[in-house]
C-alpha cells in the first residue's frame, strides 16, 4: 500500500516499476486519483455532450456520480479497515448501514403528530446531529453485539453469520411487530414494510445554518450564510444557466461536496489508524493471529475495537447515502449493496486506502452509475424507443435477423445487466487481478522504512508484508 | 500431547456447560409455553402437527440441497455462495421443460412463452394443468432436466471459474462464488423476468386430510411425492457414498487432499464426482421445492441459501447425514418458530439458530463423523 510520501524514496524498485502506468510516473498516489477522477468526469462530460444531452440533466448527472463516488468511496475504506486492515470477512455491511440511518431517522424524526405524517410513526424530534451520532452508536453497538461471539470463528463463518445478521435486521426492520409503538410518550416504530419517511430538516441546509452561526452574530441575521450566500449568491449565480428551478442542481453539487469533504475525514482517519501502533497489530492480526497473541497482544480486544469502529463508518455511510433520499424503505437494503462496496473495495485492492478510494471512484463511474448513465445517453438519443417488454418478445425477431428488438431490450433492462456485469467483473479481477489497482504492493510492518534506499543497494533485503493478502 | 488434549478436552467442557445450560433452560421454556398455550385453547395440537410437517418438508429440501454443499464446503474447502443460484437455474430449467411437455410443445401456448415458464404473465401453470397427477410426464421430465442441466452447469462453472483458482485458498474461491452468484441471479433475472409466477394446478391435486384429536393435517399428493423423492436420494447417496470406492475417495480427500494424491486417488476425478452428485441433487432440490410450494421466482434459491448453510454448519461441514439433520432441524425452526415469536421473524429465528450453533459448537453437532 504505502500511500506515505517516503515511497519515492524507499522501497522496491519492482513496485516502482509497476507504478509506471502508460509511461506516466504514478508513484504519487494523489496524482494517480487526480487523473483517474478527471478522466471520469472527461469521460461523462464527453458522452453527454456528444449525444447533446440538455445542460441540466447533464449537470445533475455529474452530481450524483461525485455523490456515488463519495459514497462508494467512504464506504469502501470503512470496509478495508476490516478486511484490509485486520482480515475480518464482514459481509453483512447493509446491516449497519440500516440500522445507522434507521436510528438516525427515529431520532430525529419530528415528534407524532406535530407534523405532516399522521399515518407515520413519529421520531424523538432531536437535532439532527444528535441523531447522526446516535445513528453511528447504533451501527457499533449492533458490531459490538456481532463482534463479541463471531470473532473467534473462522473468516467464512464469520462471513457467513454477518451476511444471516444484515438479513436478520432486514426482517426485523420488515417486521410488523416493531413497526409502531408508544415509548415514553413518543409514536415511534420502524415502520414494518412501508419503511420510515425521513422527514426531518434537510441536512444540508441544517449544516449551512450550522455553520452560518457566527456569520450571523456579526451580520445580525438568522442563517446568513444559507440566506446570502447560498440561496443569494450561488443558487442566483447558476440560474443564469439553468434558469428553471436550479435550487435542486446546486443543492445536488453542495451535498456531493460535503461528502467529499467527509471523504476526506474518512481517509485522514483509516490512514492515521492504519499507520498508528494499534493499526500495524491489526496488520499482525490479518497476517498471522497466532504470532500476535504469542507476541503478548490481545488480538481479541484489537479486533472487536476495529469491528466497532468499520461498523459505526458503516452507519454513518449508510445516513449520508440514504438519509437525503426522502424515505427509506427496508428492503433497500438487500445483501447487493454488500455486493457493490466489495467489488469496490476489490477493484482498488484490499489493505490500499488510496486503492479503496479509487476503487470507489471507479465502482461508481463504470459499474454502478455509468451503465444507467448510458442507458439515458442511448434512449435520449434515439428518442426513447419502445422495448420489448419480455424477453421471448425480444428473442423472436433475431430469427428474422433483426437484433434491435434484442438490443433495446437489453439497453431496457440495464439495472439487472449491470448487476451481471458486476458479479462477472468480480469473477475476471479473482482471477487476474485478486490484488486489485494498488492492494499489490509492498508495505512495511514497521514504523520506520526497513529498506535501504535504492539508490546505494538495487533492491536490497526486505522485511516487508503484502499488501491485501488473505489471511491465511 | 496426552495431558495437554485431556487438559483442552476438560477446559472446552467447562466453558461449554453453562451454554449448554442455558440452551437447556430455553428449550423447556419454550415447552412449557408450548404445553400453555395448547391448554389454553390459542393453538390446536393439530395446528402444531400441520406446522411440524411444513417443517419437515422444508427440512428436506434443505437437507438436500444441502448435501451438495456440504460436499463441496469439505472436499474444495470453499463456502460456495453460488450454491443458492444453482438450485433456482435447476428449478428454471426443469420447470422450463415441464412447461412445455404439459403444454403440448406448443399447442397449448406459444413455445416460446412456455420455455420462460410464462415470463410476463403469458402462460400460467395452473391452466396447464401442471400437477404430480394430472401430469406425471411433465413433471418427471422435469426434474430428470433440472438435475441433469445444474449437474453441467456446476461442472461448466467449476472448469472455467473455480479450478484456475483453486490453489489460491478458500477466501478468494469464496469471493469469486459471490461474483457467480451474482452473475448467474441476474441472468436468470434477465431470461425469464423478475415476477413470481404460480407453477402448478393445486386445485385439482388429490390430497387426504386426517382428522387428527381436535382438527385435520391437510398432506397433499406433493408433500408424499417429496418426501419420497429426498428420502430415496438420500438412501441413494447415503449407499453410493458408503458402499462405493468413491465414498472412500471423498472422505479421504476431505480429510487431506494431498495424502489423497500420494496414495493415488484421482483427486481430479473425485472433484468432478462430487459436482455431479451434489450439483444433481441441488437441481432436483430446486425442482422439488417449486413444485411443491407451487410458485417459482429468481431468488427462490438465494433466500434458501443462507438456511442451508446454517443447516450444513449445524450438521458439520462435510458431513452428509449431517446436512439431512441440520436440514430437518433448520426446516422444523423456520416453520414451527411461528408458535413462539411473530411471524415475520420465523426465518430470523433459523438464523439464530446457526449463529447460536456457530458460536457455542462451530464444528457442527457431527462433527467427527464425517462421511464424505
Amino acid at each position: 500500500m504505502s500511500d506515505d510520501e517516503s515511497g519515492g524514496e524507499y522501497g522496491q524498485s519492482a513496485d516502482d516499476q509497476r507504478a509506471v502506468v502508460m509511461g506516466i510516473d504514478f508513484r504519487n498516489d494523489g496524482l494517480m486519483l487526480l487523473t483517474l477522477l478527471l478522466g471520469i468526469y472527461i469521460i461523462y462530460l464527453l458522452a453527454g455532450l456528444v449525444i447533446g444531452f440538455p445542460f441540466r440533466g447533464l449537470m445533475n448527472q455529474i452530481g450524483q456520480l461525485t455523490f456515488w463516488i463519495a459514497v462508494f468511496a467512504m464506504a469502501s475504506l470503512a470496509l478495508n479497515l476490516h478486511w484490509g486492515y485486520t482480515g475480518l470477512f464482514n459481509i453483512g455491511i447493509v446491516g449497519f448501514m440500516a440500522t445507522g440511518v434507521y436510528v438516525t431517522g427515529i431520532l430525529s424524526k419530528p415528534v407524532f403528530g406535530s407534523g405532516t405524517s399522521a399515518a407515520e410513526v413519529g421520531g424523538f424530534g432531536l437535532p439532527l446531529w444528535i441523531g447522526i451520532i446516535g445513528g453511528m452508536v447504533a451501527a457499533g453497538l449492533l458490531g459490538l453485539l456481532a463482534a463479541l461471539p463471531a470473532l473467534r470463528l473462522r473468516a467464512d463463518y464469520l462471513a457467513i453469520v454477518t451476511i444471516a445478521l444484515s438479513e436478520i435486521v432486514r426482517f426485523s426492520l420488515l417486521s410488523d411487530t416493531l413497526s409502531g409503538h408508544n415509548i415514553a410518550g413518543y409514536r415511534v416504530g420502524l415502520g414494518g414494510g412501508d419503511g420510515v419517511i425521513l422527514d426531518y430538516p434537510d441536512p444540508l441546509e441544517s449544516l449551512i445554518r450550522a455553520l452560518s452561526a457566527p456569520f450571523d452574530l456579526v451580520f445580525g441575521e438568522q442563517g446568513w450564510l444559507w440566506n446570502e450566500v447560498y440561496l443569494g449568491v450561488v443558487v442566483d449565480f447558476v440560474g443564469n444557466y439553468i434558469p428553471n428551478n436550479p435550487k435542486p442542481v446546486v443543492d445536488n453539487f453542495a451535498y456531493a461536496a460535503v461528502l467529499l469533504l467527509i471523504l476526506g475525514g474518512f481517509y485522514v482517519l483509516i490512514q492515521r489508524m492504519g499507520n498508528s501502533p494499534f493499526g500495524r497489530v491489526l496488520k499482525a492480526i490479518r497476517e498471522d493471529e497466532d504470532v500476535t497473541n504469542a507476541l503478548g497482544k490481545n488480538t481479541n480486544m484489537f479486533k472487536i475495537k476495529s469491528f466497532v469502529v468499520g461498523c459505526a463508518l458503516m452507519g454513518l455511510v449508510g445516513i449520508l447515502w440514504f438519509g437525503t433520499q426522502g424515505s427509506v424503505t427496508p428492503n433497500t437494503f438487500r445483501p447487493r449493496i454488500t455486493f457493490y462496496i466489495w467489488i469496490a473495495l476489490i477493484i482498488g485492492g484490499a489493505g490500499s486506502n488510496s486503492g479503496s478510494v479509487m476503487g470507489g471512484a471507479v465502482f461508481a463511474a463504470f459499474l454502478f452509475q455509468g451503465p444507467r448513465y448510458f442507458k439515458n445517453v442511448i434512449e435520449t438519443a434515439l428518442g426513447n424507443p419502445e422495448a420489448p417488454s419480455s424477453f421471448g418478445q425480444a428473442m423472436l425477431p433475431i430469427s428474422n435477423g433483426d437484433v434491435v428488438p434484442f438490443l433495446l431490450y437489453t439497453l431496457d433492462s440495464i439495472r439487472q445487466l449491470q448487476l451481471f456485469m458486476m458479479g462477472v467483473v468480480l469473477i475476471v479481477l479473482m482471477h487476474r487481478r485478486p490484488d486489485g489497482m494498488l492492494g499489490h504492493r509492498k508495505e512495511p510492518a514497521s514504523s520506520i522504512p526497513l529498506t535501504r534506499p535504492i539508490k546505494r543497494s538495487g533492491g536490497g533485503d526486505t522485511v516487508a508484508t503484502d499488501g491485501g493478502e488473505t489471511d491465511e | 500431547m496426552g495431558a495437554s488434549s485431556t487438559y483442552d478436552r476438560a477446559r472446552s467442557q467447562i466453558v461449554e456447560k453453562p451454554m449448554t445450560a442455558v440452551l437447556g433452560i430455553i428449550a423447556v421454556l419454550l415447552v412449557v409455553d408450548l404445553v400453555r398455550q395448547l391448554t389454553m385453547g390459542n393453538l390446536t395440537i393439530a395446528r402444531v402437527m400441520s406446522l411440524v410437517l411444513d417443517g419437515v418438508l422444508r427440512g428436506l429440501v434443505i437437507g438436500l440441497a444441502g448435501i451438495g454443499l456440504s460436499m463441496t464446503y469439505s472436499i474444495l474447502n470453499f463456502a460456495n455462495f453460488a450454491h443458492g443460484d444453482y438450485i433456482t437455474a435447476g428449478a428454471f430449467s426443469g420447470w422450463a421443460t415441464t412447461y412445455i411437455i404439459a403444454g403440448g410443445f406448443g399447442s397449448a401456448a406459444n413455445i416460446g412463452s412456455l420455455a420462460l415458464v410464462g415470463a410476463g404473465g403469458s402462460v400460467f401453470g395452473g391452466a396447464l394443468g401442471i400437477n404430480a397427477i394430472q401430469t406425471p410426464l411433465a413433471v418427471f421430465a422435469g426434474l430428470v432436466v433440472s438435475g441433469v442441466f445444474t449437474i453441467a452447469l456446476a461442472l461448466a462453472i467449476d472448469k472455467f471459474i473455480y479450478k484456475p483458482i483453486r490453489g489460491s485458498g478458500g477466501i478468494p474461491l469464496l469471493i469469486t462464488s459471490v461474483g457467480v452468484a451474482f452473475a448467474l441471479r441476474y441472468v436468470i433475472q434477465f431470461m425469464f423476468d423478475s415476477g413470481t409466477r404460480g407453477t402448478t394446478n393445486t386445485g385439482s391435486l388429490p390430497g387426504i386430510r386426517p382428522n387428527v384429536i381436535d382438527g385435520t393435517v391437510a398432506i397433499t399428493a406433493h408433500d408424499v411425492l417429496l418426501i419420497v423423492v429426498a428420502g430415496g436420494l438420500m438412501l441413494g447417496v447415503h449407499i453410493l457414498l458408503q458402499r462405493t470406492k468413491l465414498g472412500k475417495a471423498m472422505r479421504a480427500m476431505s480429510d487431506d487432499e494431498a495424502l489423497a494424491r500420494i496414495t493415488g486417488i484421482a483427486t481430479e476425478r473425485v472433484i468432478r464426482s462430487t459436482w455431479i452428485i451434489g450439483g444433481g441433487l441441488t437441481g432436483v432440490s430446486g425442482f422439488m421445492f417449486v413444485l411443491w410450494k407451487g410458485t417459482l421466482s429468481w431468488n427462490d434459491g438465494w433466500l434458501l441459501l443462507l438456511l442451508i448453510f446454517a443447516a450444513v454448519i449445524l450438521g458439520g461441514i462435510g458431513s452428509v447425514y449431517g446436512a439431512i439433520a441440520g436440514g430437518l432441524v433448520i426446516g422444523l425452526t423456520a416453520s414451527t418458530a411461528v408458535i413462539w415469536i411473530p411471524s415475520g421473524f420465523a426465518r430470523a429465528a433459523a438464523f439464530g439458530v446457526m449463529i447460536l450453533v456457530l458460536v457455542v459448537r462451530p464444528q457442527g453437532i457431527f462433527a467427527g463423523r464425517s462421511t464424505a
